[in-house]
Protein backbone atom coordinates (compact mmCIF):
# COMPACT_ATOMS: atom_id res chain seq x y z
CA UNK A 1 0.00 0.00 0.00
CA UNK A 2 1.44 3.33 -0.98
CA UNK A 3 1.23 6.32 1.26
CA UNK A 4 -1.84 8.56 1.25
CA UNK A 5 -3.81 5.99 -0.66
CA UNK A 6 -6.96 5.21 1.26
CA UNK A 7 -8.97 2.07 0.77
CA UNK A 8 -12.50 1.45 1.96
CA UNK A 9 -12.50 -1.58 4.22
CA UNK A 10 -15.16 -3.57 6.04
CA UNK A 11 -14.85 -5.35 9.42
CA UNK A 12 -12.76 -8.49 9.22
CA UNK A 13 -11.06 -7.49 6.00
CA UNK A 14 -7.27 -7.90 5.76
CA UNK A 15 -5.74 -4.48 5.14
CA UNK A 16 -2.13 -5.52 4.74
CA UNK A 17 0.22 -8.35 5.53
CA UNK A 18 3.74 -8.31 6.87
CA UNK A 19 5.85 -8.32 10.01
CA UNK A 20 6.75 -4.66 10.26
CA UNK A 21 3.29 -3.09 10.27
CA UNK A 22 1.78 -1.70 13.44
CA UNK A 23 -1.93 -1.94 14.15
CA UNK A 24 -3.44 1.48 14.87
CA UNK A 25 -6.92 2.63 15.70
CA UNK A 26 -9.71 0.42 14.36
CA UNK A 27 -7.37 -2.41 13.46
CA UNK A 28 -6.04 -5.58 15.04
CA UNK A 29 -3.05 -7.82 14.40
CA UNK A 30 -3.81 -11.47 13.74
CA UNK A 31 -0.61 -13.33 13.11
CA UNK A 32 1.10 -11.37 10.36
CA UNK A 33 -2.09 -9.80 9.11
CA UNK A 34 -3.49 -6.39 9.96
CA UNK A 35 -7.26 -6.75 10.06
CA UNK A 36 -9.85 -3.96 10.03
CA UNK A 37 -12.24 -3.89 12.97
CA UNK A 38 -14.60 -1.30 11.64
CA UNK A 39 -16.03 0.12 8.48
CA UNK A 40 -14.02 3.03 7.15
CA UNK A 41 -11.01 4.19 5.19
CA UNK A 42 -7.76 2.33 5.83
CA UNK A 43 -4.68 4.51 5.86
CA UNK A 44 -1.01 3.72 6.34
CA UNK A 45 1.48 6.28 7.60
CA UNK A 46 5.02 5.18 8.52
CA UNK A 47 4.00 1.52 8.83
CA UNK A 48 1.18 2.43 11.21
CA UNK A 49 -2.12 1.24 9.82
CA UNK A 50 -5.39 2.75 11.00
CA UNK A 51 -9.01 2.94 9.96
CA UNK A 52 -10.71 6.33 9.73
CA UNK A 53 -14.37 5.80 10.57
CA UNK A 54 -16.99 7.08 8.12
CA UNK A 55 -20.13 6.51 10.11
CA UNK A 56 -21.40 5.91 13.58
CA UNK A 57 -22.13 7.97 16.64
CA UNK A 58 -19.73 10.55 18.07
CA UNK A 59 -17.11 9.08 20.41
CA UNK A 60 -16.06 11.66 23.00
CA UNK A 61 -12.35 12.21 23.59
CA UNK A 62 -10.36 14.30 26.01
CA UNK A 63 -9.56 17.72 24.62
CA UNK A 64 -12.43 17.83 22.15
CA UNK A 65 -14.27 21.11 21.79
CA UNK A 66 -17.97 20.39 21.43
CA UNK A 67 -21.23 22.32 21.31
CA UNK A 68 -24.04 21.25 23.60
CA UNK A 69 -27.31 22.25 25.17
CA UNK A 70 -27.86 22.83 28.88
CA UNK A 71 -30.16 20.12 30.17
CA UNK A 72 -30.20 20.65 33.90
CA UNK A 73 -28.91 22.95 36.62
CA UNK A 74 -27.66 21.17 39.72
CA UNK A 75 -26.41 22.72 42.95
CA UNK A 76 -22.81 22.64 41.74
CA UNK A 77 -22.90 22.79 37.96
CA UNK A 78 -24.66 22.20 34.69
CA UNK A 79 -25.61 18.99 32.92
CA UNK A 80 -25.02 19.49 29.22
CA UNK A 81 -26.23 17.30 26.38
CA UNK A 82 -23.42 16.96 23.85
CA UNK A 83 -24.98 14.13 21.87
CA UNK A 84 -23.21 11.27 23.64
CA UNK A 85 -24.58 8.29 25.52
CA UNK A 86 -23.16 9.61 28.77
CA UNK A 87 -24.34 12.91 30.09
CA UNK A 88 -21.67 15.54 30.34
CA UNK A 89 -21.24 17.64 33.45
CA UNK A 90 -19.80 21.12 33.72
CA UNK A 91 -18.87 21.82 37.35
CA UNK A 92 -19.11 25.26 38.88
CA UNK A 93 -15.36 25.24 39.49
CA UNK A 94 -14.65 24.99 35.78
CA UNK A 95 -16.01 28.45 34.97
CA UNK A 96 -13.51 31.21 34.16
CA UNK A 97 -14.61 33.44 37.03
CA UNK A 98 -16.22 32.88 40.42
CA UNK A 99 -19.96 32.16 40.38
CA UNK A 100 -21.98 32.03 43.60
CA UNK A 101 -23.92 28.82 44.07
CA UNK A 102 -27.27 30.56 43.80
CA UNK A 103 -26.35 32.44 40.65
CA UNK A 104 -25.87 29.53 38.27
CA UNK A 105 -28.69 30.68 36.02
CA UNK A 106 -26.90 33.96 35.40
CA UNK A 107 -24.16 32.10 33.54
CA UNK A 108 -26.27 29.51 31.76
CA UNK A 109 -29.91 28.50 31.92
CA UNK A 110 -31.72 25.38 30.79
CA UNK A 111 -31.92 25.42 26.99
CA UNK A 112 -28.86 27.59 26.48
CA UNK A 113 -26.28 26.46 23.94
CA UNK A 114 -22.61 26.51 24.91
CA UNK A 115 -19.21 25.74 23.48
CA UNK A 116 -17.46 23.44 25.94
CA UNK A 117 -14.27 21.42 26.11
CA UNK A 118 -14.00 17.85 27.37
CA UNK A 119 -11.29 17.74 29.99
CA UNK A 120 -11.86 14.27 31.31
CA UNK A 121 -13.75 11.05 30.77
CA UNK A 122 -14.18 8.71 33.70
CA UNK A 123 -16.41 5.83 34.66
CA UNK A 124 -19.18 8.11 35.87
CA UNK A 125 -19.35 10.34 32.84
CA UNK A 126 -17.77 13.20 30.97
CA UNK A 127 -16.36 16.29 32.66
CA UNK A 128 -16.39 19.61 30.84
CA UNK A 129 -14.74 22.98 31.18
CA UNK A 130 -15.29 26.49 29.85
CA UNK A 131 -12.04 27.86 31.23
CA UNK A 132 -10.26 28.42 27.89
CA UNK A 133 -10.76 31.24 25.46
CA UNK A 134 -13.59 30.84 23.00
CA UNK A 135 -15.63 28.64 25.32
CA UNK A 136 -18.88 29.49 27.02
CA UNK A 137 -22.46 30.36 26.23
CA UNK A 138 -23.47 31.19 22.68
CA UNK A 139 -25.60 34.33 22.46
CA UNK A 140 -26.17 34.79 18.76
CA UNK A 141 -25.42 33.23 15.44
CA UNK A 142 -26.38 30.14 13.54
CA UNK A 143 -26.12 26.55 14.76
CA UNK A 144 -26.58 23.42 12.72
CA UNK A 145 -25.44 19.83 12.80
CA UNK A 146 -23.41 17.76 10.39
CA UNK A 147 -22.28 14.14 10.51
CA UNK A 148 -19.58 14.09 13.24
CA UNK A 149 -17.42 11.82 11.07
CA UNK A 150 -17.08 14.64 8.55
CA UNK A 151 -15.74 17.17 11.07
CA UNK A 152 -12.06 16.46 10.22
CA UNK A 153 -12.84 17.18 6.56
CA UNK A 154 -14.57 20.47 7.40
CA UNK A 155 -11.58 21.58 9.47
CA UNK A 156 -9.02 20.31 6.96
CA UNK A 157 -5.34 19.66 7.48
CA UNK A 158 -4.19 22.04 10.23
CA UNK A 159 -7.35 24.05 9.74
CA UNK A 160 -6.81 24.80 6.07
CA UNK A 161 -10.39 24.15 4.98
CA UNK A 162 -12.07 26.14 7.73
CA UNK A 163 -9.66 29.03 7.14
CA UNK A 164 -10.71 29.23 3.50
CA UNK A 165 -14.37 29.25 4.45
CA UNK A 166 -13.77 31.93 7.08
CA UNK A 167 -11.80 34.09 4.64
CA UNK A 168 -14.45 33.98 1.95
CA UNK A 169 -17.54 34.38 4.12
CA UNK A 170 -16.09 36.74 6.72
CA UNK A 171 -17.72 34.73 9.47
CA UNK A 172 -16.49 33.33 12.72
CA UNK A 173 -16.94 29.57 12.71
CA UNK A 174 -16.61 27.15 15.61
CA UNK A 175 -16.71 23.49 14.70
CA UNK A 176 -17.61 21.17 17.55
CA UNK A 177 -16.16 17.67 17.30
CA UNK A 178 -19.64 16.30 17.92
CA UNK A 179 -20.83 17.71 14.60
CA UNK A 180 -22.43 20.92 15.79
CA UNK A 181 -21.24 24.06 14.03
CA UNK A 182 -21.67 27.62 15.20
CA UNK A 183 -21.42 30.42 12.67
CA UNK A 184 -21.33 34.06 13.66
CA UNK A 185 -21.14 36.76 11.04
CA UNK A 186 -22.10 40.39 10.66
CA UNK A 187 -24.96 39.63 8.29
CA UNK A 188 -27.35 36.69 8.19
CA UNK A 189 -26.52 36.29 4.47
CA UNK A 190 -22.88 35.66 5.35
CA UNK A 191 -23.87 33.05 7.92
CA UNK A 192 -26.12 31.21 5.48
CA UNK A 193 -23.40 31.33 2.85
CA UNK A 194 -20.92 29.79 5.28
CA UNK A 195 -23.45 27.07 6.07
CA UNK A 196 -23.88 26.37 2.38
CA UNK A 197 -20.12 26.08 1.97
CA UNK A 198 -19.82 23.66 4.90
CA UNK A 199 -22.65 21.54 3.56
CA UNK A 200 -20.88 21.44 0.22
CA UNK A 201 -17.76 20.15 1.96
CA UNK A 202 -19.69 17.42 3.78
CA UNK A 203 -21.37 16.30 0.57
CA UNK A 204 -18.10 16.15 -1.33
CA UNK A 205 -16.07 14.83 1.61
CA UNK A 206 -14.87 11.77 -0.32
CA UNK A 207 -13.20 13.93 -2.99
CA UNK A 208 -9.42 14.15 -3.13
CA UNK A 209 -7.84 17.59 -2.90
CA UNK A 210 -11.08 19.28 -1.94
CA UNK A 211 -9.30 22.15 -0.20
CA UNK A 212 -7.81 23.31 -3.51
CA UNK A 213 -11.19 23.08 -5.21
CA UNK A 214 -12.88 25.30 -2.63
CA UNK A 215 -11.34 28.49 -4.10
CA UNK A 216 -13.04 27.67 -7.40
CA UNK A 217 -16.34 26.96 -5.68
CA UNK A 218 -16.32 30.30 -3.86
CA UNK A 219 -15.35 32.21 -7.00
CA UNK A 220 -18.20 30.59 -8.92
CA UNK A 221 -20.51 31.89 -6.22
CA UNK A 222 -19.05 35.37 -6.61
CA UNK A 223 -17.43 35.57 -3.20
CA UNK A 224 -14.37 37.69 -2.58
CA UNK A 225 -11.53 36.49 -0.41
CA UNK A 226 -10.71 38.68 2.54
CA UNK A 227 -7.95 38.02 4.96
CA UNK A 228 -10.11 37.49 7.98
CA UNK A 229 -9.30 39.79 10.84
CA UNK A 230 -10.91 37.34 13.22
CA UNK A 231 -8.99 34.38 12.06
CA UNK A 232 -6.74 33.83 15.05
CA UNK A 233 -9.33 34.37 17.70
CA UNK A 234 -10.59 30.85 18.21
CA UNK A 235 -8.47 28.75 15.97
CA UNK A 236 -6.35 26.99 18.58
CA UNK A 237 -9.20 25.28 20.36
CA UNK A 238 -10.83 24.12 17.21
CA UNK A 239 -8.12 21.83 16.04
CA UNK A 240 -6.76 21.30 19.52
CA UNK A 241 -9.06 18.32 19.85
CA UNK A 242 -8.07 17.02 16.47
CA UNK A 243 -4.40 16.68 17.35
CA UNK A 244 -5.39 14.55 20.29
CA UNK A 245 -6.71 11.77 18.10
CA UNK B 1 -42.10 -40.33 -4.56
CA UNK B 2 -38.74 -39.95 -6.18
CA UNK B 3 -35.76 -41.98 -5.11
CA UNK B 4 -33.21 -40.11 -7.22
CA UNK B 5 -33.56 -37.03 -5.11
CA UNK B 6 -35.73 -34.01 -5.02
CA UNK B 7 -36.25 -31.87 -8.12
CA UNK B 8 -36.93 -28.25 -7.25
CA UNK B 9 -40.09 -26.60 -8.47
CA UNK B 10 -38.42 -23.34 -9.48
CA UNK B 11 -35.76 -25.16 -11.49
CA UNK B 12 -32.84 -24.29 -9.23
CA UNK B 13 -29.96 -26.66 -8.64
CA UNK B 14 -29.81 -28.15 -5.15
CA UNK B 15 -26.93 -25.87 -4.18
CA UNK B 16 -28.20 -22.75 -5.85
CA UNK B 17 -29.26 -19.58 -4.02
CA UNK B 18 -32.45 -17.78 -4.90
CA UNK B 19 -32.19 -14.78 -7.14
CA UNK B 20 -32.20 -11.87 -7.15
CA UNK B 21 -29.84 -11.23 -4.23
CA UNK B 22 -29.66 -7.52 -3.54
CA UNK B 23 -28.03 -5.60 -0.74
CA UNK B 24 -27.93 -1.92 0.01
CA UNK B 25 -26.52 0.14 2.84
CA UNK B 26 -27.85 3.39 4.27
CA UNK B 27 -31.51 2.87 3.45
CA UNK B 28 -32.75 4.59 6.64
CA UNK B 29 -31.33 8.12 6.88
CA UNK B 30 -32.34 8.67 10.52
CA UNK B 31 -30.57 5.56 11.83
CA UNK B 32 -26.89 5.45 12.82
CA UNK B 33 -26.51 2.53 10.45
CA UNK B 34 -28.93 0.69 8.20
CA UNK B 35 -29.10 -1.93 5.47
CA UNK B 36 -31.48 -3.82 3.24
CA UNK B 37 -31.01 -7.43 2.18
CA UNK B 38 -33.11 -9.22 -0.37
CA UNK B 39 -32.90 -12.85 -1.38
CA UNK B 40 -35.55 -14.09 -3.77
CA UNK B 41 -38.85 -12.73 -2.56
CA UNK B 42 -37.67 -12.21 1.03
CA UNK B 43 -36.71 -8.64 1.92
CA UNK B 44 -35.34 -7.55 5.29
CA UNK B 45 -34.35 -4.10 6.45
CA UNK B 46 -32.26 -3.46 9.53
CA UNK B 47 -31.62 -0.24 11.44
CA UNK B 48 -28.94 0.23 14.10
CA UNK B 49 -29.17 2.90 16.81
CA UNK B 50 -26.40 3.51 19.27
CA UNK B 51 -24.28 2.75 21.18
CA UNK B 52 -26.51 4.74 23.52
CA UNK B 53 -27.19 4.71 27.23
CA UNK B 54 -29.12 1.66 28.39
CA UNK B 55 -32.49 2.33 29.94
CA UNK B 56 -33.80 1.18 32.41
CA UNK B 57 -30.68 1.57 34.48
CA UNK B 58 -30.98 -1.86 36.16
CA UNK B 59 -30.40 -3.62 32.83
CA UNK B 60 -27.07 -1.85 32.35
CA UNK B 61 -24.00 -4.05 32.25
CA UNK B 62 -20.95 -2.25 33.67
CA UNK B 63 -18.62 -4.86 32.10
CA UNK B 64 -19.62 -4.53 28.48
CA UNK B 65 -22.28 -3.21 26.16
CA UNK B 66 -25.47 -5.02 25.30
CA UNK B 67 -26.82 -5.97 21.91
CA UNK B 68 -30.57 -5.73 21.67
CA UNK B 69 -32.25 -7.06 18.55
CA UNK B 70 -35.89 -6.69 17.64
CA UNK B 71 -37.20 -8.85 14.84
CA UNK B 72 -40.56 -7.92 13.42
CA UNK B 73 -42.54 -9.22 10.51
CA UNK B 74 -44.71 -6.51 9.03
CA UNK B 75 -48.38 -7.38 8.80
CA UNK B 76 -48.31 -6.96 5.01
CA UNK B 77 -45.22 -9.10 4.50
CA UNK B 78 -47.15 -12.30 3.80
CA UNK B 79 -50.19 -13.12 1.66
CA UNK B 80 -52.54 -13.57 4.59
CA UNK B 81 -52.20 -10.55 6.91
CA UNK B 82 -50.48 -11.45 10.15
CA UNK B 83 -51.36 -9.86 13.44
CA UNK B 84 -48.87 -7.11 14.18
CA UNK B 85 -46.92 -7.01 17.42
CA UNK B 86 -44.55 -9.32 19.23
CA UNK B 87 -45.27 -13.03 19.17
CA UNK B 88 -43.65 -16.16 20.54
CA UNK B 89 -41.93 -16.63 17.18
CA UNK B 90 -40.61 -13.10 16.80
CA UNK B 91 -39.28 -13.05 20.36
CA UNK B 92 -37.38 -16.25 19.67
CA UNK B 93 -35.91 -14.95 16.42
CA UNK B 94 -34.87 -11.69 18.09
CA UNK B 95 -32.91 -13.68 20.67
CA UNK B 96 -31.42 -15.98 18.02
CA UNK B 97 -30.27 -12.93 16.03
CA UNK B 98 -28.57 -11.50 19.10
CA UNK B 99 -26.72 -14.74 19.66
CA UNK B 100 -25.71 -14.98 16.02
CA UNK B 101 -24.25 -11.48 15.91
CA UNK B 102 -22.83 -10.90 19.38
CA UNK B 103 -19.71 -13.10 19.05
CA UNK B 104 -18.36 -10.80 16.32
CA UNK B 105 -19.06 -7.52 18.09
CA UNK B 106 -16.53 -5.84 20.39
CA UNK B 107 -18.96 -4.45 22.90
CA UNK B 108 -16.46 -4.29 25.77
CA UNK B 109 -15.68 -0.73 24.68
CA UNK B 110 -19.21 0.40 25.51
CA UNK B 111 -20.01 -0.37 29.16
CA UNK B 112 -23.50 0.57 30.36
CA UNK B 113 -24.59 1.10 26.78
CA UNK B 114 -26.84 -0.66 24.35
CA UNK B 115 -26.77 -1.15 20.61
CA UNK B 116 -30.29 -1.41 19.25
CA UNK B 117 -30.91 -3.38 16.08
CA UNK B 118 -34.38 -3.27 14.59
CA UNK B 119 -35.04 -5.83 11.89
CA UNK B 120 -38.18 -5.53 9.82
CA UNK B 121 -39.27 -8.11 7.30
CA UNK B 122 -41.17 -6.20 4.66
CA UNK B 123 -41.70 -9.19 2.37
CA UNK B 124 -41.51 -12.79 3.53
CA UNK B 125 -40.93 -15.94 1.54
CA UNK B 126 -39.06 -18.24 3.96
CA UNK B 127 -35.56 -17.64 5.29
CA UNK B 128 -36.51 -14.38 6.97
CA UNK B 129 -34.25 -14.85 10.00
CA UNK B 130 -31.27 -15.41 7.71
CA UNK B 131 -32.09 -12.34 5.64
CA UNK B 132 -32.52 -10.43 8.89
CA UNK B 133 -29.11 -11.49 10.19
CA UNK B 134 -27.47 -10.60 6.86
CA UNK B 135 -29.06 -7.16 6.91
CA UNK B 136 -28.24 -6.63 10.59
CA UNK B 137 -24.58 -7.54 10.08
CA UNK B 138 -24.28 -4.97 7.31
CA UNK B 139 -26.15 -2.35 9.32
CA UNK B 140 -23.87 -2.87 12.33
CA UNK B 141 -20.81 -2.42 10.15
CA UNK B 142 -22.38 0.67 8.62
CA UNK B 143 -23.03 2.07 12.10
CA UNK B 144 -19.30 1.89 12.80
CA UNK B 145 -19.57 -0.66 15.60
CA UNK B 146 -16.19 -2.41 16.07
CA UNK B 147 -16.53 -5.96 14.79
CA UNK B 148 -14.08 -8.83 14.42
CA UNK B 149 -15.80 -10.15 11.34
CA UNK B 150 -18.93 -10.01 9.23
CA UNK B 151 -21.70 -12.58 9.64
CA UNK B 152 -23.51 -14.20 6.73
CA UNK B 153 -26.47 -16.48 7.13
CA UNK B 154 -28.30 -19.01 4.99
CA UNK B 155 -30.74 -21.84 5.51
CA UNK B 156 -30.12 -25.33 4.24
CA UNK B 157 -33.02 -27.74 4.05
CA UNK B 158 -33.52 -31.44 3.95
CA UNK B 159 -36.33 -32.10 1.51
CA UNK B 160 -37.34 -35.76 1.83
CA UNK B 161 -33.85 -37.29 1.70
CA UNK B 162 -31.90 -34.73 -0.31
CA UNK B 163 -30.21 -31.55 0.83
CA UNK B 164 -31.11 -28.27 -0.82
CA UNK B 165 -29.84 -24.75 -0.27
CA UNK B 166 -31.93 -21.69 0.56
CA UNK B 167 -35.49 -22.96 0.91
CA UNK B 168 -38.38 -20.97 -0.48
CA UNK B 169 -41.81 -20.87 1.07
CA UNK B 170 -43.12 -23.95 -0.71
CA UNK B 171 -40.12 -26.06 0.25
CA UNK B 172 -40.10 -24.74 3.80
CA UNK B 173 -43.72 -25.07 4.82
CA UNK B 174 -45.85 -26.76 2.16
CA UNK B 175 -43.79 -29.76 1.07
CA UNK B 176 -44.82 -32.88 2.99
CA UNK B 177 -43.90 -35.91 0.91
CA UNK B 178 -41.69 -38.70 2.19
CA UNK B 179 -39.69 -37.54 5.19
CA UNK B 180 -41.04 -34.02 4.79
CA UNK B 181 -38.89 -30.94 5.04
CA UNK B 182 -36.42 -29.83 7.70
CA UNK B 183 -35.08 -26.30 7.75
CA UNK B 184 -31.56 -25.67 9.12
CA UNK B 185 -30.57 -21.98 9.33
CA UNK B 186 -26.81 -21.48 9.75
CA UNK B 187 -24.84 -18.28 10.37
CA UNK B 188 -21.14 -18.27 9.61
CA UNK B 189 -18.49 -15.55 9.88
CA UNK B 190 -16.22 -14.86 6.95
CA UNK B 191 -13.37 -16.70 8.69
CA UNK B 192 -15.55 -19.80 8.85
CA UNK B 193 -16.75 -19.84 12.43
CA UNK B 194 -20.32 -20.90 13.05
CA UNK B 195 -22.16 -18.45 15.30
CA UNK B 196 -25.63 -19.93 14.96
CA UNK B 197 -27.17 -23.19 13.87
CA UNK B 198 -30.77 -24.19 14.36
CA UNK B 199 -32.31 -27.55 13.67
CA UNK B 200 -35.63 -29.02 14.55
CA UNK B 201 -36.12 -32.30 12.80
CA UNK B 202 -34.12 -35.39 12.16
CA UNK B 203 -30.85 -35.56 10.25
CA UNK B 204 -27.89 -37.93 10.25
CA UNK B 205 -24.47 -36.77 11.41
CA UNK B 206 -23.01 -37.25 7.92
CA UNK B 207 -25.74 -35.17 6.34
CA UNK B 208 -25.36 -32.43 8.95
CA UNK B 209 -21.67 -32.13 8.11
CA UNK B 210 -22.67 -31.84 4.48
CA UNK B 211 -25.18 -29.13 5.44
CA UNK B 212 -22.41 -27.11 7.08
CA UNK B 213 -20.19 -27.44 4.02
CA UNK B 214 -23.03 -26.26 1.77
CA UNK B 215 -23.76 -23.34 4.10
CA UNK B 216 -20.10 -22.30 4.20
CA UNK B 217 -19.96 -22.13 0.42
CA UNK B 218 -23.18 -20.16 0.21
CA UNK B 219 -22.17 -17.79 3.03
CA UNK B 220 -19.03 -16.90 1.10
CA UNK B 221 -21.21 -15.87 -1.82
CA UNK B 222 -23.40 -13.80 0.47
CA UNK B 223 -20.33 -12.23 2.10
CA UNK B 224 -19.15 -10.99 -1.29
CA UNK B 225 -22.54 -9.36 -1.83
CA UNK B 226 -22.48 -7.73 1.61
CA UNK B 227 -18.93 -6.51 1.01
CA UNK B 228 -19.85 -5.07 -2.37
CA UNK B 229 -22.84 -3.24 -0.92
CA UNK B 230 -20.76 -1.71 1.88
CA UNK B 231 -18.03 -0.64 -0.52
CA UNK B 232 -20.47 0.87 -2.97
CA UNK B 233 -22.16 2.96 -0.30
CA UNK B 234 -19.36 5.50 -0.76
CA UNK B 235 -19.52 6.04 -4.53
Amino acid sequence: MEEHKRNLVIPGEIITEGDNYLPGEGTEKRGKKIVALRYGLAEEINKLVKVIPLSGVYQPRRGNVVIGKVNLLTFNGWVIDIGTAENAFLPLTETPRFVPKDRLDEVMEIGDIAVVKIFGINGRGIDLTIKSRGLGRIDEGLIFKINPNKVPRVIGKEGSMIKIIKDYTNCNITVGQNGFIWIKGDKIEDELFAKEAIEFVTEKSFMEGLTDKMDGWFESKGAVKRESKRYDEKSEEEWGGENDN
Amino acid sequence: MTTKGYVRKDGRKNDELRSPIKAEVGVIPNADGSAMFQIGKTIAIAAVYGPKKMHPQHSQDPEKGTLRCTYNMNSFSVEERIKPGPSRRSTEISKITEWALEPTLMLDKFPNMVVDVHINIIQADAGTRCAGINAASMALAHAGIPMRDMVSSISVGKIDKSLVLDLDKYEDSEFDEGEGSTDIPVSITHSGEITHLQLDGKISKEQLMEVIEMAKKACNEIYEIQKKALKEALK
